[in-house]
């Protein structure tokens, strides 16, 4: 589902790597964290897998597709294939929960008439039923999220990335949003998760993938923080 | 819907910088008024060309003092040069004549001028009149001829006129043009940063580009055609008033303004405005919405 091949990222005027000689495979449905220190190149892999940037040197395949020599105009589509969901939310706040995600599907050609029959059930599976028409500032953090979760999900992608969800969240809500993440994770799509929090890492018991200054130094199957 | 969607956003979008859209649309259709006068102008100096060319004549006037044999000398030049089409003689008392004709509103003036003020000429018309220096090259000297008037140097004055006032156009048309496009660059500048939240989304939902690109585009385009029909009308009402009332003693020696031509420049001058605002709000989004 996601390669990575010998992938070095540096960025202009670092002066190492962010990403050094990383070889990394993930199979479809999986559930993987990347944890990590601030600065060791968590990022860069999500940044990488969304094609936000390229990598210097070695190749990255994400659903079969070579990411590395894919044509910019066909970016767009290829983003389709994948959500995100990140620590700021990044809703609009002048929409509803309903607006914000209906919008992810009008934007991308699907009709109202879609948008209408998706969105309520996208809502309903992350637990904002009843809450559709409330815009983000009347919505807790946790709420936010989930709006950003369904969002993400509402288009059924095979990836979800998410990059450190939980950043902005209290520890009850972070549990509730990785349980939800975990549900979709059950569906079959592939959760990739960037992170810090290490009580969710070693709740979670899922793969774990440590990089420290651009180096993989461990991939665990069933790991903890540590 | 996306089309709802893309209208709606395009005018938004020009609302919410009202200002700026104004100063946009004023000076874009002030450049376009002066590209349009220019074009217009330049149409009218061919047609002109044409029409004058066709009727213009070399006058060779001829000494007061000239003789039979003189006069007979030059006939034989103007005729042996095969650049001639035609040539007519014309006494002293022809050009009086003529010359009473023309000037019958004044007769003090008329009167003034003697039998024998006027000099006899030929006048000589070329099948090709830019060859007139060849021409002049074979009848030039002969004893007996004072003076050869070329009517094209007369005209070509005119239309030098004419052309420093096309390229004075031109080039307040040029100036204006920047100002515009760094104006439209701004506007949509601003418009892009306004959206920036929606653009992130889109772009992170795999929207495609042009969907991205194209209210901003449009939005210069909707600009650029309202000023270009702004151009278009101050264009049809300054030729109105300037040629068909204010000056039409100049409308007598240009030859007329067809409507038709002016109608022409709506066109023209919505194409020019929207191809180049649309390109240079494109251009801008490539350094602003990195897609």
């Amino acid at each position: 589902m996601i390669l990575l091949e010998n992938v070095t990222k540096t960025y202009p005027k670092a002066s190492r790597p962010s990403l050094d000689n990383v070889s990394v495979g993930i199979e479809k449905g999986e559930f993987v964290f990347f944890i990590g220190p601030s600065g060791s190149g968590k990022s860069t892999i999500i940044k990488l897998l969304l094609h936000e940037v390229s990598p210097t040197r070695g190749k990255v395949v994400v659903n079969q597709k070579d990411v590395t020599t894919l044509r910019s105009w066909k970016v767009p589509h290829f983003r389709r294939s994948i959500g995100c969901v990140f620590q700021d939310f990044r809703l609009l706040p002048n929409r509803t929960a309903y607006e914000n995600v209906a919008f992810a599907l009008e934007v991308i050609g699907k009709t109202k008439a879609v948008a209408r029959r998706v969105v309520p059930e996208v809502l309903e599976l992350v637990g904002l039923g009843g809450k559709e028409h409330r815009y983000p500032h009347e919505l807790s953090g946790g709420e936010q999220q989930r709006v950003a979760v369904a969002r993400a999900f509402v288009n059924r992608p095979l990836i979800l990335l998410a990059d450190e969800p939980t950043g902005n969240l209290d520890p009850d809500t972070s549990i509730e949003i990785m349980r939800l993440l975990d549900r979709i994770n059950r569906t079959g799509t592939t959760v990739v998760m960037v992170t810090h929090d290490s009580n969710i890492v070693n709740q979670m018991r899922r793969r774990v993938i440590e990089i420290e200054s651009g180096r993989i130094v461990r991939d665990q199957a069933r790991g903890v923080y540590g | 819907m996306r089309v709802k969607y893309i209208l709606n956003e395009v005018l938004v979008g020009l609302w919410r910088n009202v200002t700026m859209t104004i100063a946009m649309i004023i000076t874009m259709s002030v450049s376009l008024t002066m590209l349009g006068a220019s074009v217009l102008l330049y149409m009218q100096v061919d047609q002109m060309k044409e029409y004058y060319y066709g009727n213009i004549e070399v006058s060779i006037f001829l000494t007061d003092d000239v003789t039979e044999p003189q006069k007979l000398a030059i006939d034989e030049a103007i005729d042996s040069s095969s650049l001639v089409i035609s040539k007519t003689y014309e006494s002293k008392e022809d050009a009086l004549k003529r010359f009473q004709k023309l000037w019958a509103d004044t007769p003090d003036f008329v009167n003034a001028v003697g039998s024998n003020s006027l000099p006899e000429s030929y006048r000589v018309k070329l099948s090709n009149p830019e060859k007139y220096a060849e021409f002049a090259k074979a009848v030039e000297g002969k004893p007996g001829i004072r003076q050869i008037i070329d009517q094209r140097e007369l005209l070509d004055k005119v239309f030098k006129v004419f052309n420093s006032i096309q390229v004075m156009a031109l080039v307040v048309a040029g100036f204006m043009a920047v100002a515009a496009l760094l104006l439209v660059g701004n506007t949509i500048q601003v418009a892009a940063y306004s959206k920036r939240r929606e653009v992130a989304v889109m772009k992170l939902v795999g929207a495609s580009n042009w969907f991205i690109q194209s209210p901003f585009v449009l939005e210069a385009v909707v600009a650029g055609l309202i000023g270009s029909i702004l151009g278009f009308v101050a264009l049809f009402v300054s030729k109105i008033i300037v040629l068909d009332t204010k000056l039409q003693a100049l409308a007598t020696i240009l030859t007329p303004i067809p409507n038709g031509n002016v109608w022409l420049m709506l066109p023209l001058l919505a194409g020019v405005a929207s191809l180049f605002s649309a390109v240079t709000a494109w251009v801008t989004l490539r350094f602003y919405l990195k897609v």
